[in-house]
């Protein structure tokens, strides 16, 4: 079902993300190696992989928290490695994320958290913002926990509140940080639910980055799979499932990696801090 | 070169170059602060009012009594230690001219920003810190609002208003706590202290105190704003940055001080 969706927009509409050969470096560390990758609109694609893969980076070079090294990524047809202050904000209003902790404003209420980014984008009267709020809350089940501040909110809902945020400006590309990391099997599940049905209503683009195989073979429409600033593989669920990539099957049966090394590299490793 | 000098070259290296950075990033803070003060408003993204009358509050009108409390007590202190000096000399009706001079040029902005660098200048430093870490900075990014507007430019503003404000009550609170006891020991009316301070204080001291309590303002909010938007390390990071703060404000504060006194009194 969900793969059909994907083809027919395949048709109509250009990549809603084009990565291309990727590099960021963390001081003289590289983190990404080279990651090319296409996300068409409408789809829901995870982004997997394990702590240390480069995920996190990924993500956040996306999100244009983190200036690449080299590369470039077009969000929505724009290369926004090249975009200054005003234009990405335009671009802003198009995308929504949902941080892996909620990053709820904890001096605002739940409610004037979802209007911050109405009230800086739009000239929308106050009537019509309460409404819209409503319409988010209601549809994240949290409808009525307007007045709460987020101190008060329980994990779970902390997340659905975050995802109402996120989604207040109707974007269309939402952006997901772990979604299911730190909550309950219900919970988390009730998160799944949220985003397939978020996908179905509004035909979002969801770019989910996610540890959890469960969740990620439970949403998703395509996997790419990172592993040590790499991109291993990238396809649908099944298609991962029956990869014979070892370092993919390693993660999907959570084997630790391996690391090879030889003789002499060991040798290398041991005695590099030795001064003469 | 021996290895031991090698190694303090170095770290004397990696010091400086982190000192220079973190000025820079001062720098790039204050630049982007007054663009968007003076231009937000051009580009439909102003600086908001409401969050700046928040903070003024919490700098300036939460401080008065406390303010009022210590430059009232420094004030007494200069009077008892101004009358034993002077009495020395047989000269203790020029204690006047030096309560008024050194509570308007020194003590009243020095004791002022010191307070606010321990109360605002680390809470500043706690409060972007824990954003920081929850993540609540990104989320203002993305969602596209600047950080700097949004936070730093209103605390800015309100330091750049408070301090100087809480300069001038410093001011008259340490003369009067001056006169109180000079009053006392001296056997004159008050009216005449006042009389008397009015005749030595001239423009000049008043404007001297407060051009450095306007600096002054700038450094406690530019330190809490580097440390807190640098912290690294959950709660206890945010701890550090808090600490760090308010050594590095003081410390920048009495520097900065003896810097402005020698070329204003040259």
């Amino acid at each position: 079902m969900a793969t059909a969706a994907v083809k027919e927009n395949d048709v109509v509409s250009p990549p809603a993300i084009v990565v291309e050969n990727l590099v960021t470096h963390y001081g003289e560390r590289e983190i990404l190696k080279g990651i090319s990758l296409q996300i068409q609109a409408g789809e829901i694609l995870v982004i997997m992989g394990g702590s240390g893969s480069g995920k996190s980076t990924l993500l956040r070079s996306l999100l244009g928290l983190l200036r690449p090294s080299a590369g470039s990524i077009h969000i929505l047809g724009t290369d926004i490695t090249t975009l200054d202050q005003h234009e990405f904000r335009k671009l802003r209003r198009k995308t929504g994320v949902a941080f892996q902790g909620g990053a709820l404003f904890g001096s605002m209420t739940v409610g004037e958290n979802l209007q911050l980014p109405l009230r800086e984008h739009t000239r929308l009267d106050e009537n019509t913002m309460r409404i819209m709020t409503r319409m988010k809350l209601e549809f994240v089940n949290l409808a009525g926990f307007e007045s709460l501040m987020p101190a008060e909110l329980s994990g779970g809902m902390t997340k659905r509140a975050a995802l109402a945020r996120a989604i207040i400006m109707d974007p269309k590309l939402l952006f997901f940080d772990e979604p299911s990391a730190g909550l309950d099997p219900v919970s988390a599940v009730e998160l799944d639910h949220l985003i397939l049905k978020l996908r179905k209503a509004m035909n979002t683009t969801i770019v989910v980055v996610t540890h959890e195989l469960q969740s990620a073979f439970g949403i998703a429409d395509r996997i790419a799979v990172l592993d040590n600033g790499e991109l291993l593989v990238t396809g649908t669920v099944e298609e991962i499932r029956q990869s014979n990539n070892p370092r993919v099957q390693g993660l999907l049966n959570r084997q630790p990696r391996e690391e090879t090394l030889s003789a002499a590299e060991y040798m290398d490793r041991l005695t590099s801090y030795i001064v003469d | 070169m021996p290895k031991a000098v090698t190694q303090i070259l170095e770290q004397v290296g990696r010091k400086t170059v982190a000192w220079v950075e973190e000025l820079g990033y001062a720098a790039a803070i204050f630049f982007e602060s007054t663009y968007w003060i003076f231009r937000g408003r051009k580009v439909t993204q102003p600086v908001r009012l409401s969050a700046i009358f928040q903070e003024a509050a919490e700098i300036g009108v939460h401080a008065i009594p406390i303010v009022s409390v210590l430059t009232f007590t420094v004030g007494i202190m200069l009077a008892i230690q101004g009358i034993a000096t002077l009495k020395t000399f047989g000269a203790e009706s020029k204690v006047i001219l030096g309560i008024a001079l050194s509570v308007t040029r020194e003590f009243s902005p020095l004791i002022v920003s010191i307070l606010v660098a321990g109360r605002s200048g680390s809470a500043i430093a706690a409060r972007i810190g824990t954003m920081v870490e929850s993540q609540e900075i990104d989320a203002l990014r993305v969602i596209g609002i600047s950080p700097i507007r949004y936070l730093a430019a209103p605390l800015l503003i309100a330091m750049l208003i408070m301090v100087p404000a809480l300069t001038i009550l410093g001011n008259f609170m340490g003369l009067l706590g001056g006169a109180v006891y000079a009053v006392s020991e001296m056997q004159i009316s008050l009216a005449t202290y006042a009389e008397r301070t009015l005749e030595v204080l001239v423009v000049d001291d008043i404007r001297q105190g407060l051009i450095k309590s306007v600096v002054f303002s700038v450094v406690i909010v530019l330190v809490g704003l580097i440390n807190g938007f640098q912290v690294k390390g959950g709660a206890e990071g945010v701890g550090r940055a808090t600490t760090r703060s308010v050594v590095m404000a003081i410390s920048l504060i009495l520097v900065t001080d003896m810097v402005f006194t020698y070329f204003m009194n040259r």
